[in-house]
């Protein structure tokens, strides 16, 4: 009893406070270039792994770079590009599902055989297989991220198009005289996007954890562009004298992903929406 | 007429109250009626007008949180309101049994019905397995269900909804309890297995002697089993009479209303006759 | 010539699996064949599997039998073309058994009406809404429930929105798929009322699927009984069906339940007074 009193006030606070740190995240993510005080890719040997200061707030990695600067302009990497892969991924994935759980028969099939057959592979390892062919660097990464991510919205959407189908109401618009393509236009699309919202904000969180991934083992940005997971691959190592370098943006990726998906639970909670795994 | 024995159940001044976030908002109030042994109480009523409630609040089955019930529900002499969970659960399908809308609802769907039959049996008495199991044929038997041993071997989904209705009446019967509440007991039910239905809580109110509080928005089943009847709107109870009286000479404008809605969907005289 | 004329009508599921062999086919109407003439209503009664359900699809033109025609106004709703096909379309209609399920939860009621009239009138965006708030008067809601969304709505409610769609394209033939079962009693007498001035009004013609006997006696003027998938009886004069000595027809009257306490077959006969 005490214990559903406090899931219940939970998340009345949670979904406010999550909302309003990812918003600020953002803010920041977009107004960096004018907060920032250093460029984060000046390098300055002279300057190199200082201790936190008035001119270094979170002090300088070991090329003298502002490590505060890079944290903020990393955090548009992070977050822009975690959008980006996000967006495109769902909306390949609710075209090709929907089409497929709407038409049904042999399209369905042939589609849906694909997406199992790239689904039956870990997600990463598929990245990095695609990287390989791609070559290294940030737009190969995310063009790998989406071409891997999309099938699971696809079946995903395919799976919720199939329950719908069966409803009444679209066999009343059929009656009504619809089109097939105003159906799915006004009818299922719109039935379908907004448990995905709700989802949006778990899979925001893998996104940044994708790239981040792949940027620390060297395959995504490439130096001397500022973002987090290639800030904890160059700070391995200095992580006996210097763990900060890789302690900033460690937190930083922790915390964005922690938010999200804080966020992500109480809203799938509220809104009663089933979660991918 | 009734004297006291054989008042069951005895309902005064119900009032339930439903808390939200602006206040409070009446749910049902000054419900009065009695149940009397072997006698079948029908409760009409659109839906939404507070029969669920009702029984739900006999029951005590309404979340604490969420709700205040005040008023006396005296099951044979014990008041039933306020009385602790541990105490009200001995009660809950012993004293009072519930026959639900949808018989698919109340069966578990991974057990057969001969287990939850005896679970149930067992959980409110110290017989083992086997006695527990002839109880429960003999209770079939007893409601002239066919094959009771093939029966209790069946999974629920392999019945019939009016089947599976007839083996839930029986299952709350079996345990003789003094009340049987049956919401809805044949709206979800094809016309067919209706009556059947019916015909199936007759025989176990004259078996038994059960009182039954019999919820229904047909007006058709009140008219085929009840003694008297309590018409339901918006939360109060806005007449009370024997069945007969009710149909012959109504009193309220809602009675009125409800009655004259089965008269357009009367057949002509010469029809009736037929039937 | 009938509005509707349906021809020895066969259909059966397959359930279809991935080896041929394991085929196995359950046959779910057979040899079905009766007419609807302009103006009248056909009440087609029979238990839950007996086949009322697929009948209405087939007629609706949404699932092609197996075996058989069906001829609305003159031309086969299945092999017309396309040209024919959405003519007649818009002349015959269906309210679903279930008022939620057969409305879009995310439109209004006005977009709900709205739909059959975007799709076969050229109107301006005014027109429109003056056309869905004279249907919304005709089924006794007001303009006051344009905007409401279907969760606003109580069934019987919503069941009215789904008959103003229905009518909203004055359609000849409107199939009415058990549309009054899941309403309370004093709902369902205001529901068939209102249909039943509407077919009036408009001379329409009803093909109306039910289990309930007496509901389908009030709004039909000719009965049909389906059992199993066959239809056994057809009555031209519904009062046939209570004279009628077929033993399935007299199972199905004695199961009707009484209309006066006087009349009942189960429970105590005499008054406690």
């Amino acid at each position: 009893m005490i214990t559903s009193i406090r899931m219940r006030f939970k998340n009345q606070r949670v979904i406010p406070i999550c909302s309003t740190i990812l918003g600020i995240l953002f803010i920041i993510a977009i107004v960096a270039p004018w907060i920032a005080p250093h460029d984060p890719i000046a390098v300055n040997l002279a300057y190199k792994l200082q201790s936190p200061s008035w001119n270094y707030p979170l002090g300088t990695d070991h090329l003298g770079r502002c490590n505060l600067s890079r944290i903020l302009y990393g955090a548009r990497i992070s977050l822009g590009f975690a959008m980006l892969i996000f967006i495109s991924s769902l909306a390949i994935g609710l075209l090709i599902g929907t089409f497929s759980g709407y038409k049904g028969g042999w399209v369905d099939h042939v589609l849906m055989r694909f997406c199992d057959g790239v689904m039956a592979f870990p997600s990463l390892i598929l990245v990095l297989g695609l990287v390989g062919i791609f070559g290294p660097g940030l737009p190969q990464v995310i063009l790998a991220l989406m071409l891997v991510q999309w099938v699971y919205y696809a079946r995903m959407f395919r799976g919720m198009v199939l329950s719908l189908k069966e409803q009444n109401f679209i066999s009343a618009a059929k009656i009504s005289g619809s089109s097939q393509w105003k159906i799915i236009k006004n009818h299922i699309i719109p039935n379908v996007l907004p448990p995905l919202v709700v989802m949006g904000t778990l899979e925001m969180g893998w996104a940044i954890m994708d790239i981040s991934a792949m940027s620390f083992l060297g395959l995504g940005v490439q130096s001397p562009t500022p973002e987090w997971g290639a800030m904890i691959h160059e700070g391995k190592s200095y992580i006996r004298t210097n763990p900060e370098l890789m302690l900033y943006p460690g937190l930083s990726i922790m915390l964005v992903i922690v938010t999200f998906n804080l966020l992500g639970e109480a809203l799938s909670e509220r809104y009663g929406v089933k979660r991918r795994f | 007429m009734g004297t006291e024995e054989s008042k069951v159940l005895q309902v005064r001044d119900l009032h339930v109250q439903l808390k939200t976030k602006n206040g409070v908002t009446d749910l049902i109030q000054d419900i009065n009626f009695e149940l009397k042994t072997g006698k079948i109480l029908g409760l009409i009523g659109e839906s939404g007008c507070g029969k669920t409630i009702t029984s739900m609040s006999i029951l005590q089955l309404l979340n604490p949180k969420e709700t205040t019930i005040e008023g006396s529900i005296m099951l044979k002499g014990q008041e039933l309101n306020g009385l602790v969970e541990k105490e009200m659960r001995k009660i809950r399908g012993k004293d009072i049994a519930f026959i639900m809308q949808n018989p698919m609802n109340a069966f578990t769907p991974v057990f057969t019905i001969g287990h939850q039959f005896v679970e149930t049996i067992r959980s409110h008495t110290n017989w083992n397995k086997k006695q527990a199991t002839e109880l429960a044929i003999e209770a079939m038997k007893q409601v002239n269900l066919p094959d009771p041993d093939k029966l209790l071997k069946y999974y629920p989904f392999q019945l019939s909804g009016g089947m599976l209705q007839r083996v839930m009446i029986a299952i709350a019967a079996s345990l003789h309890p003094a009340i049987i509440i049956a919401d809805e007991p044949t709206t979800a039910l094809d016309v067919n297995n209706q009556k059947k239905v019916l015909r199936h809580l007759d025989k176990v109110r004259s078996e038994y002697g059960s009182a039954i509080l019999l919820i229904s928005h047909d007006l058709g089943v009140i008219a085929e089993l009840a003694d008297e009847v309590a018409v339901m709107q918006h939360g109060k109870i806005v007449e009370k009479a024997d069945v007969f009286q009710l149909f012959d000479a109504p009193k309220h404008e809602y009675t009125k209303k409800l009655l004259n809605a089965r008269s357009t969907l009367y057949l002509d005289e010469p029809v009736i006759n037929l039937i | 010539m009938s509005l509707l004329q349906v021809n020895e009508v066969t259909h059966s599921y397959e359930n279809r699996t991935f080896f041929k062999w394991k085929n196995r086919s359950r046959k779910v109407l057979s040899d079905i064949t009766f007419s609807i003439e302009e103006g009248t209503c056909l009440g087609i009664l029979g238990t839950s599997g007996a086949g009322k359900s697929t009948l209405g699809k087939v007629l609706l033109g949404l699932q092609k039998p197996q075996y058989g025609q069906i001829l609305f106004q003159g031309h086969d709703i299945y092999n017309a073309d396309k040209h024919i096909r959405q003519k007649l379309r818009r002349d015959l209609q269906v309210v679903f058994q279930d008022s939620h399920s057969a409305v879009n939860p995310r439109m209004t009621a006005e977009r709900i009406i709205a739909e059959p009239l975007e799709n076969y009138e050229k109107l301006t965006l005014d027109e429109q809404k003056r056309a869905v708030i004279e249907l919304l008067e005709k089924v006794g809601l007001g303009e006051k429930d344009l905007k409401k969304y279907p969760h606003q709505f109580s069934g019987g409610q919503l069941q009215r929105v789904n008959i103003a769609r229905a009518i909203a394209l004055k359609p000849k033939l409107i199939v009415l798929d058990e549309s009054v079962s899941s309403l309370d009693m004093v709902t369902q007498t205001l529901i068939l009322e209102l249909l039943r001035e509407l077919k009036e009004d408009f001379g329409l013609s009803y093909f109306f699927i039910t289990h309930d006997i007496k509901a389908a006696y009030t709004i039909s003027d000719t009965l049909g009984v389906l059992e199993k998938g066959e239809l056994i009886e057809h009555y031209n004069s519904k009062k046939d069906f209570f004279t009628s000595e077929h033993p399935i027809v007299k199972e199905m009257r004695s199961s009707m339940l009484a209309e006066h306490p006087r009349f009942r077959s189960i429970g105590t006969r005499n008054s406690t007074l």
